[in-house]
C-alpha cells in the first residue's frame, strides 16, 4: 500500500493544524486564548493552496485492494475548495461569538476542524467504509459543537436531539451497506456499480440501497428526516449553526451523489422516483413551515430545509446510462450547493453581527435595520434575494441549474419537478422578502443598540456578498469549472 | 454620429444607468441637492446618448438588427450576450431613457416621503437598465436575467416610498410577477432543449429561433406557449392577472407608477411580440381566440372598474388595464396591422398615461387626497392650467382622434376584423364579436374620463378649497410635462412617426410566424 502524501495534502494539513490548536489552546492565557482563530484560518488557506495546486492532477491511491479508494479528481477538488471556503468564512464568524462567550475555545476550534478534516475525505471517498468514516468524522465533532453552550438548555437539547438521531441514521446506513455488502460482495463504489445484482435489484437489495440514502438523507435535512434541524440550529451557537447548515449538508451531499451517481446508479430506476418524490416533500414543507417562523434562526433553518430539496431535485432525474442527464444532474448539484455556500453562510453572518450584544433573533428586530445599520442590511438583502433566486445573484444561476438538468430529462417527471420548484420559489420569496421589508420599511424599536459587529465578521460578509453578486454577473467563472467535474470525473 | 455596426454604443447605453446608480450610492449622504441634481444628469446623459443612438438609427433597415453584439457569456448553457436594436424596439427603448430622464427632473422638486433621494434614484437608475435590457436583449437567458433585474428596485420602490398599504402591494407585485416569470423561465428551457433536438446552433438565440420555422410538435407548442403566456400575461397585465396593478399603481410613488405604466407593463406585450409569437406560433394561433376574448374582457371589465372608483389615481391603474385590453387584442390579430397596432398602441398608452400618472401625484401634492369627492371640482378655477393638461391627457387617453391615443385603438379594431393566417376562416365570427365588444369599450372609456373631468374639473371649488392657494403647474413640471404632451400630439397628427419605424421590423416578425 503505497500512501500518495501530495493526494491528501489539504487533510493533512487540517489533521496539524488541529493538533497545533489543540496545544497552543494549553500554554495560552485566557485573553490570549482567541488567537487560535487565525491559527486555524492560516491553516485552512494553506490547505486552499494545496487543493488548488492539486486541480487537474487526477492523483489516487489504493489501499489493500486493487481499486482506488481515494481519489483527488476535479470533482472531489470543487468539494473541497467549497469547505474550505466555508470553514473560513464560519472561522470568521465566530471569532468574537466565541471570544466574548469564553466558551472552550481550543476545543471549539479543533472540533470544526476536525469536522472538516471528514468533509475532505467526503467527496474523494470511493468505498463505502471510507465513506463511513468521513462521514462519522464529520458528524461526531457536531455533537459536541451544538452543545458547547452547556448551560444553555436549548443548546443541550440540540445536541441531544442531533446525537440520538445522527446515531439512530448511522445505525441505519451501516445495515444498509452490510446488505450491499452481503449481495455484492464489495465495498468499492465502482465494483457495486458493475456488479449484475445492482441492475435489478431484488426487494431486499432494494432496501439496502434505500436505507444507505435514508442515512444521507439524514445528514442532509431531507423531510422526513429532518426534524433536528430546526432545534439544532436554534440551539447551538449560532455558529455551529451555520456549520452544520451549510458545510455538514454539503458533506452529506458529496456522500449521496458518490452512492447514488457512482455505487447505485444501475439501479437509479428504483431510487431516482423516491428521491425525486422527497425533493418535492422537502421543499414544499421546508417552505410552508418556514412561513410561520418568527425567529431568524429557525426561519433560516426551514429554509435551509427547503433549499436541500431544490438540491435533491437533480437525484431525481438521474438514469442508468445517460451520460449527459446524469452529468447534468451531478453539475446542478455541485453548483447549487457552492452558491448556498456563499449566500447561506452569509446570511448566517448577518444574523450573528444583529445578534451580538443584543441578544437579538426575532424578526421584528430587523425592524429598520436598513437605517441602523445600512450595509449589513444590503448584504442581507443580497443574500436573501440570492437564496430566492433572484439574478443577478448566483442563487439565481444556481436554480437555473437545477431547472436546466430537471427539463433537459425531457420526462414528464422532470418538468413537475421543475414545477414544483417553481411553485415554491414563489412561496420561498414571501417569507425572504418579508424580512427584506421588516428591515427596509420598518420601524427600528426606540433605544435599540447600535450594531457593533466587529471588523473580521464584517469582512467576511462584505466578501460573501460581494462574491455572491460578481458570480451573479458573470456565472462563467463557477460553471464552467464546475462543468469539468462530469460523470466521468466523479467515476476516476 | 455613431456606426450602426457600433455595438458598444448599445451596450454603454444599457449600463450606463447602473453605473449611474452605483455612483449615486456612492455619494456622501446629506447632501440631498447634489444628488438629485447629479441625478438628473447621469440621466440627462443616457438620454442623450441614446437620442444620438437613435439619429445614427439606419431607419431605412428597421427590420435589421443593428448596433449588435455578439460575444459568449456562460459556456456550459451555451448563453450568449447578443443585444441589437431593430425598428420593434427603438421606440420603446427610447420611451425608456425619456420617461427616466423626466422622472428625474421631476424628482428635483417633488419626491415622497421619506425622502432619502440617494436609495431612490438609485434604485430607479438601476430600474432603466433592467428595463432598456428587456428591449435589445435577443439572447432568451440575457432577457430573463433583465426582465428579473425590474423586480427589485420596483419592490423597493413601492415598499419605501409608497402609500399607506405599500408592504402589502409591493410584496403583491413581486410574488405575482415572480410567479410568471418562473413558469416562463421553464418554458424558455423547454424551448432551448427543443431547439438544441432540432440542431440550431444557438439555442437560446431569439433571432435564430425565430427563423427556425415551427419548432416541435403542436402538444410541445402550446405547452411552451402556456408557460410563457403565464409570465407575459401577468406583466401586462391581462384580466384576470390584474389584480396586482391596482394595488401597485395607488400605492407606488409618482414616479414609480410613471416607470410602471410607461415601460413596465410594456415589457409584456413585447415579449408576447418578439418571443412568445415568432417561435411558437401554432401554440400562439391555437390560444390566439382565447387571448382576444381575455383583451376584450379586460377592455370593459376595466372601463366598468373605472366607473366606481372613487380615486383619482386607482381609476387611472384600472384604465390601464383596459388600455393594455386593446394593445392584446392587436396582438389578439396576429396580423401586421394588429401588431403594429399592439406596438404602436404600446407607445401611446405609455406617454399618455405617463403623463396622467405624473399629473395624478401633482394632485395629491396640492390637494394631499386622491378622492375624487375630496377634491370636489372646480380645478380649472383654482388652477387653470393644470386643469387644460388634465383634460388633453384625460381625452387622449379615451382615444380623441387626433392624439396619441386614437390610432392604437382604432388600429386594433381594424386589424381584429380580418385576423391573420387561418384565424380569418376558423374564427371570423368571434372576432366580429370581440371587435364590437372593444368598440362598446371605447364608449365606456369616453364614459368614465369624462365623468371625471366634470367632477374634478368643471364646477366650482368646494369651501375648504376656496380660500386655499393652490399653486398652478410649477416650472419643474413644464419640463417633465411639455415633453410627453408633445408627443401625444405629434403621434396623434403623424402616426407614421412610430408606424413606419416599426413597418419593417414588424414585416419580418410577421413573415415568421403567419405561414
Amino acid at each position: 500500500m503505497q500512501i500518495d502524501y501530495l493526494a491528501i495534502a489539504p487533510e493533512l494539513t487540517l489533521v496539524v493544524t488541529a493538533l497545533i490548536v489543540l496545544a497552543v489552546d494549553l500554554v495560552l492565557r485566557s485573553e490570549y486564548k482567541q488567537l487560535v482563530n487565525p491559527i486555524s484560518a492560516v491553516g485552512a488557506l494553506v490547505a486552499i493552496g494545496f487543493t488548488v495546486n492539486l486541480w487537474g492532477d487526477n492523483r489516487s491511491f489504493r489501499g489493500l485492494g486493487d481499486q482506488d479508494i481515494f481519489v483527488v479528481t476535479d470533482f472531489a477538488l470543487v468539494f473541497k475548495l467549497v469547505f474550505l471556503v466555508a470553514l473560513l468564512g464560519v472561522l470568521g464568524i465566530s471569532w468574537r461569538y466565541f471570544a466574548e462567550g469564553m466558551y472552550f475555545q481550543g476545543e471549539y476550534y479543533f472540533l470544526l476542524l476536525v469536522s472538516f478534516i471528514g468533509m475532505l475525505v467526503m467527496p474523494s471517498a470511493r468505498d463505502l467504509l471510507t465513506l463511513f468514516v468521513a462521514l462519522e468524522t464529520v458528524s461526531i465533532p457536531g455533537f459536541v459543537m451544538a452543545g458547547l453552550r452547556k448551560r444553555d438548555l436549548y443548546s443541550s437539547e440540540a445536541a441531544l436531539k442531533f446525537f440520538l438521531i445522527g446515531v439512530l441514521s448511522v445505525a441505519l446506513m451501516l445495515f444498509g451497506m452490510s446488505i450491499v455488502y452481503g449481495y455484492t460482495g464489495t465495498t468499492f463504489l465502482n465494483e457495486i456499480a458493475a456488479h449484475p445484482a445492482l441492475s435489478d435489484p431484488e426487494p431486499l437489495l432494494y432496501g439496502a440501497i434505500l436505507l444507505v440514502i435514508v442515512g444521507f438523507g439524514f445528514k442532509v435535512s431531507a423531510v422526513p428526516f429532518h426534524f433536528w434541524a430546526p432545534d439544532t440550529y436554534a440551539g447551538a451557537p449560532m455558529p455551529v449553526a451555520a456549520m452544520l447548515a451549510v458545510a455538514s449538508k454539503a458533506a452529506g451531499f458529496a456522500g449521496l451523489i458518490a452512492v447514488t451517481f457512482i455505487a447505485f446508479l444501475p439501479a437509479a430506476a428504483a431510487w431516482a422516483p423516491i428521491i425525486g418524490v422527497l425533493a418535492i416533500i422537502t421543499m414544499t414543507l421546508g417552505n410552508l413551515i418556514a412561513l410561520q417562523q418568527r425567529d431568524i434562526v429557525r426561519l433560516l433553518a426551514y429554509s435551509s430545509v427547503a433549499q436541500a430539496g431544490y438540491m435533491l431535485v437533480p437525484f431525481g432525474i438521474a438514469k442508468a446510462g445517460a451520460d449527459a442527464v446524469n452529468a447534468d444532474a451531478v453539475e446542478a448539484v455541485v453548483l447549487y450547493i457552492a452558491a448556498y455556500t456563499l449566500m447561506n453562510i452569509g446570511a448566517f453572518g448577518v444574523a450573528i453581527a444583529v445578534n451580538r450584544k443584543t441578544g437579538d433573533r426575532a424578526l421584528t428586530d430587523f425592524n429598520g435595520l436598513g437605517t441602523r445599520s445600512p450595509l449589513l442590511a444590503v448584504a442581507l438583502t443580497t443574500f436573501l434575494l440570492a437564496l430566492a433566486g433572484i439574478p443577478p445573484t448566483v442563487g439565481f444561476w444556481a436554480k437555473f441549474e437545477v431547472f436546466f438538468a430537471a427539463t433537459g430529462a425531457g420526462t414528464t417527471f422532470g418538468y413537475v419537478l421543475a414545477g414544483f420548484v417553481a411553485i415554491n420559489s414563489v412561496i420561498a420569496m414571501f417569507y425572504y422578502l418579508r424580512v427584506a421589508a421588516s428591515m427596509w420599511m420598518g420601524e427600528a424599536r426606540e433605544g435599540q443598540a447600535r450594531l457593533q459587529p466587529g471588523l473580521n465578521l464584517q469582512f467576511v460578509v462584505l466578501a460573501l456578498s460581494v462574491a455572491t453578486i460578481v458570480f451573479g454577473i458573470v456565472p462563467g467563472l463557477l460553471t464552467d469549472n464546475v462543468q469539468d467535474t462530469s460523470i466521468a470525473a466523479i467515476d476516476g | 454620429m455613431f456606426s450602426t455596426d457600433a455595438g458598444w454604443v448599445l451596450t454603454v447605453a444599457v449600463f450606463l444607468p447602473a453605473v449611474g446608480a452605483a455612483v449615486l450610492a456612492a455619494m456622501p449622504s446629506g447632501n440631498d441637492r447634489l444628488v438629485k441634481w447629479t441625478a438628473v444628469g447621469l440621466t440627462g446623459i443616457s438620454f442623450a446618448w441614446v437620442s444620438l443612438l437613435a439619429l445614427s438609427f439606419d431607419y431605412d433597415n428597421g427590420g435589421v438588427l443593428q448596433f449588435e453584439t455578439i460575444v459568449p457569456w456562460i459556456d456550459a448553457i451555451d448563453a450568449r450576450y447578443h443585444i441589437g436594436i431593430d425598428g420593434i424596439s427603438m421606440p420603446l427603448f427610447f420611451l425608456t431613457y425619456l420617461l427616466t430622464f423626466l422622472c428625474a427632473i421631476y424628482t428635483t422638486k417633488i419626491i415622497p416621503a421619506p425622502g432619502k433621494p440617494k436609495g431612490f434614484l438609485s434604485l430607479m437608475l438601476l430600474l432603466q437598465t433592467g428595463m432598456a435590457g428587456t428591449f435589445i436583449a435577443f439572447d432568451m437567458v440575457l432577457f430573463f436575467i433583465f426582465w428579473e433585474i425590474v423586480l427589485v428596485p420596483m419592490f423597493f420602490m413601492i415598499g419605501m416610498w409608497g402609500g399607506p398599504r405599500r408592504e402589502y402591494a409591493s410584496v403583491k407585485f413581486f410574488l405575482y410577477t415572480l410567479f410568471g416569470s418562473v413558469f416562463m423561465l421553464i418554458a424558455f428551457l423547454a424551448i432551448y432543449f427543443q431547439a438544441t433536438a432540432a440542431g440550431i446552433a444557438n439555442p437560446w438565440d431569439i433571432v435564430e429561433l425565430t427563423n427556425a420555422g415551427v419548432l416541435g410538435s403542436r402538444t410541445f407548442q402550446l405547452w411552451a406557449f402556456a408557460g410563457i403566456f403565464l409570465g407575459f400575461a401577468i406583466k401586462v397585465p391581462m384580466w384576470p392577472f390584474h389584480t396586482w396593478l391596482p394595488d401597485a399603481h395607488t400605492e407606488a410613488p409618482t414616479v414609480g407608477s410613471v416607470l410602471l405604466a410607461g415601460v413596465l407593463l410594456k415589457m409584456g406585450t413585447y415579449g408576447f411580440i418578439r418571443i412568445a409569437l415568432p417561435i411558437l406560433p401554432d401554440g400562439a394561433a391555437a390560444f390566439a381566440p382565447w387571448i382576444g376574448v381575455l383583451a376584450v374582457i379586460g377592455i370593459i371589465y376595466g372601463s366598468l372598474a373605472c366607473l366606481a372608483q372613487t380615486q383619482v389615481k386607482r381609476l387611472i391603474a384600472f384604465s390601464s388595464v383596459g388600455h393594455m385590453g386593446f394593445v392584446m387584442l392587436g396582438i389578439a390579430a396576429m396580423n401586421e396591422q394588429g401588431i403594429q397596432a399592439a406596438l404602436y398602441g404600446n407607445i401611446a398608452h405609455g406617454v399618455v398615461t405617463g403623463l396622467l400618472f405624473f399629473l395624478a401625484g401633482s394632485l395629491k401634492e396640492r390637494y394631499h387626497t386622491y378622492e375624487i369627492a375630496e377634491i370636489g371640482g372646480g380645478m380649472l378655477t383654482k388652477m387653470p392650467k393644470y386643469g387644460v393638461l388634465f383634460t388633453y391627457a384625460a381625452v387622449a387617453s379615451l382615444g380623441l382622434p387626433g392624439l396619441a391615443g386614437f390610432w392604437g385603438e382604432f388600429s386594433a379594431m381594424w386589424a381584429a376584423i380580418s385576423p391573420g393566417g387561418s384565424l380569418a376562416t376558423d374564427y371570423q365570427g368571434l372576432y366580429i364579436a370581440l371587435v364590437v365588444g372593444a368598440a362598446l369599450g371605447t364608449v365606456l372609456t369616453a364614459g368614465y374620463f369624462l365623468w371625471l373631468l366634470q367632477r374634478v374639473n368643471l364646477g366650482t371649488p368646494p369651501k375648504q378649497w376656496a380660500d386655499e392657494k393652490l399653486q398652478d403647474i410649477m416650472a419643474v413640471e413644464y419640463v417633465s410635462w411639455v415633453p410627453l404632451a408633445l408627443i401625444i400630439l405629434i403621434m396623434g397628427i403623424f402616426p407614421v412617426v412610430v408606424f413606419g419605424v416599426q413597418n419593417d421590423a414588424v414585416n419580418n416578425l410577421v413573415s415568421a410566424f403567419t405561414v
